[in-house]
């Protein structure tokens, strides 16, 4: 079962890298065990935000294209 | 390559190579990378206080269509280059410094530079702090 989302950041209208860090902004504000979407519109997120979760050693939860836009959910593992 | 740091010599001072040099940066901090920039001529220009939030220009590859295009992605919400750079040192470990060379030539002073710049070294102590790091020069 998906984890409740903790918080959700809004970053539709960053460019590159804008998305990436306002979520590491909002990872490090946050505990270990929260859950952080990210809504981002820019078309490198998705591919940049799962490799930077694996490398930082968080967790992804999923990613989901809505409308216009990509929703990614991760939870602060460490 | 995760010890080492990325080494960046910024000589351009056109709002486009600046931001490029902020992204680069902003991915190498994202990733617990050290950052050094060195800053020389034109760039060093960029950074001083009534310079900062000035209109730069685009290089020259840009034209009329570069322009445009940028000047859109603008008005549609992209931060300037050096709020990506400030967004980058605030989650990242970036040092700037002034090349001194570039500060006795463009007759700048330490107190004239914004404080997005760090200090004032030369070009051997750049070298000493770059280690084996890549280097790029924008």
């Amino acid at each position: 079962m998906a984890p409740p989302i903790s918080r959700t950041i809004d970053a539709r209208g960053s460019f590159c890298p804008g998305p990436l860090m306002e979520l590491i902004r909002a990872i490090k504000e946050s505990e270990v065990g929260d859950t952080i979407a990210v809504w981002s519109a820019d078309k490198g997120s998705k591919i940049d935000i799962p490799k930077w979760v694996d490398k930082a050693g968080h967790t992804l939860v999923g990613i989901e294209t809505k409308d216009g836009y990509d929703e990614i959910v991760v939870t602060k593992a460490r | 390559m995760d010890d080492e740091p990325l080494n960046i010599v910024l000589f351009s001072g056109t709002e486009d190579r600046l931001q490029a040099a902020a992204v680069m940066a902003s991915g190498a901090a994202a990733l617990g990378r050290k950052v050094n920039i060195f800053l020389q001529y034109w760039a060093l220009d960029a950074f001083r206080k009534d310079r900062i939030s000035a209109s730069l220009g685009l290089a020259p590859e840009a034209g009329e269509r570069g322009a445009t295009l940028v000047r859109e992605a603008a008005a549609a919400g992209q931060q300037p280059w050096h709020a990506t750079l400030r967004v980058a040192k605030e989650l990242g470990e970036i040092d700037i410094q002034a090349c001194s060379l570039s500060m006795d030539v463009l007759k700048i002073e330490e107190q004239d530079l914004d404080a997005l710049v760090d200090g004032v070294e030369g070009v051997t102590a750049f070298y000493l702090n770059a280690g084996d790091g890549h280097i790029l020069f924008i």
